[in-house]
């Protein structure tokens, strides 16, 4: 079959559009609006990536984006009224809030005390003034040729910049909240990075309380040699949700991370990873629970780049109704990097028979030492756990529960972070709770 | 009085017939034990009265206090007092025990139209049970019979059924696996229990477990039917002789 070509659908045109309008008042002169220019050219080239883009089969955007929403309008006071309940799932933590309101920075909404090696500042400052950290690592820290990334180059307005000094530990996690306040459909994207220096400890959460807004979010995240950084994203959207993170990671680091996705029509969460020094240790994992007709994808690549490094991925999914999971999960391991020990493991509990979970595990290795493995599963309930449940006097609905409790239990019980890990399993009872 | 009746009970699994008429009744606050070859239906009888799904009763009755049982689900019948003390236990990977212990014993009082056990009042029943059955505090701190032995596994199945209280207790093989000091300690939790308020069907291949739990009545079983009823001397005869006379009975 020939690839034509085909005309550019309605969100193509509006996206196209919005970024020529915008072109003039977008932050950031120089390097960086040649930056711009060159990811609007790859998204022209290419547009929107349909089922006929491998990496993309899944979750076809040319046909889940019917039209493209209007970029947000700056967040007036009413906006950001409307916006100060958002990030429910995390909010009793003890963090330290950032809040963004319709992609914008909201300093007033945040928590900005000043804290021993911790730099906090918003993009759109950074790119207005040519900040150095923004120019060395914006675009770089994974490069990829992915179109949802290039979108989020061309247009990105704001986010966060946080820089970690070296050694320094921080007392808090940072909580970036992401939330809606425009009354109207409206779409943003937001750019964040976050520098982690040498030897430094943070916990980064990103969580994602969109609404009916489009959402187009990148995050760098340099982790420096011997650094330790948890990352979380949470995410609750009712509009198209796509979110890619590009993290580098240094020599004998650590770098954990877990996203946790419910209550979201389409949601598609890109972790590209590399590992680029040797002897770091990295766990990348998450949960979806979903119902309706809600659509998550998980899409990985995980790069090992230097030898002597271990990573787990570990996702698990949720399927009630005629919920779609969507795991693609793809570890390179390069030439020298020898006695990498890499492990991926996706399991799927479908409640219903109409529920569809998609597993695309794969394994490219050019190195000839190395133990890598991958796992896919799935599974409704097992019968025999809720018999010996109901058997006990457990009603049907709460045995499910306890199930899927004990399904998702094994992955949320490798975060560390007490207070997040409760707050996470929390949710999810919650979630089970309100099951139809 | 009798508490259950089990009437002509016929019961298929995949169209294959493994219950085949059979009767039997439980006299409240007796111990019956059930003794038979294997593949005579026992373990059948057990998930039937326990309301297992895959079981199809295509003739006959059960009755609990003269209600019939059969359209309710398992966890309505455990409400209603039936308790079944699995053969092989499952492991529940993720649900804590004391959690479980909990919201079991909460839903049957809550289906029973009692209010919730207190705290300290249900810390205390589960720790001195646990105590007396040789249950660590660490034990009971992990998940559901996860990373137990075998013998471990059926002093958890004790555990539950002191904790719940049943009215009748189904107990399928308990004595397999057990060496026999585990053994002693299950059969002491076991009569401990025993009231004349509660009944308890206990299903075993060897006469060496009613030694320690002394059954007023001894039932056979052979091919999907009870075929003789005694005294727990019956026990002992079969002990001798085995099942070769059962066995044969059934070439009409």
């Amino acid at each position: 079959m020939a690839d034509v070509t085909p005309m550019k659908t309605p969100a193509e045109q509006a996206l196209s559009a919005a970024y020529e309008a915008a072109r003039g008042s977008l932050p950031g002169k120089g390097g960086i609006a040649t930056l711009r220019e060159g990811a609007f050219k790859r998204f022209e080239e290419r547009g929107l990536p349909h089922r006929r883009v491998e990496d993309w089969k899944y979750t076809d955007l040319r046909a889940l984006m019917r039209e493209a929403n209007p970029l947000a309008p700056a967040p007036d006071a009413a906006a950001k009224a409307r916006a100060k309940d958002a990030g429910k799932i995390l909010k009793g933590l003890d963090s330290r809030r950032l809040v963004f309101v319709d992609g914008v920075f909201a300093p007033e909404m945040s928590d900005l005390a000043p804290e021993d090696g911790l730099t906090i500042g918003s993009l759109a400052d950074a790119l207005a003034s040519g900040d150095a950290l923004v120019a060395e690592h914006v675009g770089s820290t994974f490069a990829t040729d992915d179109v949802a990334v290039a979108l989020n180059t061309a247009l990105m307005g704001d986010g966060a910049v946080i820089r970690i000094a070296k050694a320094a530990e921080l007392k808090r996690p940072i909580h970036l909240v992401f939330a809606t306040g425009a009354d109207k459909p409206s779409a943003n994207f937001v750019r964040s990075l976050v520098v982690v220096d040498e030897g430094a400890k943070a916990t980064i959460i990103e969580e994602h309380d969109s609404g009916d807004a489009q959402v187009n979010a990148a995050t760098e995240l340099v982790v420096g040699d011997e650094a330790e950084a948890d990352y979380f994203k949470v995410t609750r959207a009712r509009a198209l949700h796509v979110a890619s993170l590009l993290a580098q990671i240094g020599a004998k680091a650590t770098f954990n991370s877990f996203a946790y996705t419910s209550d979201s029509s389409v949601v598609r969460n890109q972790n590209f990873v590399r590992f680029a020094g040797e002897h770091s240790h990295g766990g990348i994992r998450g949960v979806s629970l979903q119902r309706g007709k809600e659509h998550v994808d998980t899409t990985l690549l995980i790069e090992h780049a230097a030898a002597h490094c271990e990573s787990r991925e570990q996702f698990k999914s949720v399927l009630d109704d005629r919920g779609h999971g969507v795991f693609q999960g793809k570890i390179v391991v390069k030439p020298h990097a020898q006695k990498t020990d890499a492990k991926m493991m996706t399991r799927s509990l479908l409640l219903t028979d109409e529920a569809e979970a998609d597993n695309k595990p794969e394994l490219e290795i050019f190195a000839d030492d190395v133990v890598c493995g991958h796992g896919a599963t799935t599974s409704a309930p097992d019968k025999a756990l809720k018999f010996y449940l109901m058997s006990r006097g457990i009603p049907e609905p709460e045995a499910e529960a306890l199930l899927i409790q004990a399904f998702i239990g094994e992955v949320v019980e490798e975060i560390g972070n007490e207070a997040i890990r409760e707050a996470l399993m929390n949710a999810a009872i919650e979630w089970m709770g309100s099951r139809g | 009085m009798s508490l259950l009746e089990v009437k002509n009970l016929h019961v298929e699994i995949d169209g294959k017939k493994i219950l085949n008429g059979l009767d039997l009744t439980v006299e409240k606050g007796h111990v019956a034990a059930i003794m038979g070859p294997n593949g005579s239906g026992k373990s059948t009888l057990a998930y039937v009265l326990a309301g297992k799904e895959d079981y199809e009763v295509t003739e006959g009755d059960v009755l609990l206090d003269g209600e019939s049982i059969l359209e309710m689900s398992p966890d309505e019948r455990a409400a209603k007092g039936v308790f079944l003390a699995f053969q092989y236990p499952v492991e529940v990977p993720g649900v804590a025990t004391m959690t479980f212990l909990r919201t079991a014993l909460n839903a049957q009082r809550k289906s029973r139209g009692e209010g919730e056990v207190s705290t300290p009042e249900f810390m205390k029943l589960v720790r001195d049970t646990a105590k007396n059955l040789g249950i660590s505090q660490e034990m009971l701190r992990r998940a559901v019979n996860v990373g137990f032995s075998g013998g471990e596994k059926k002093r958890q199945e004790i555990l539950q059924m002191s904790v719940l209280q049943p009215r009748i207790a189904v107990l399928d093989e308990t004595d397999s696996g057990l060496d026999i000091d585990a053994l002693r300690i299950v059969a002491d939790g076991v009569n401990a229990l025993r009231s004349p308020e509660r009944s308890m069907i206990v299903i075993t291949h060897y006469q060496r477990l009613l030694n320690y739990i002394v059954p007023e009545v001894v039932h056979v079983m052979a091919r999907g039917r009870v075929v003789k009823t005694g005294g727990k001397e019956l026990a002992l005869e079969l002990e001798a002789k085995g099942y070769a006379e059962y066995a044969g009975e059934e070439a009409a």
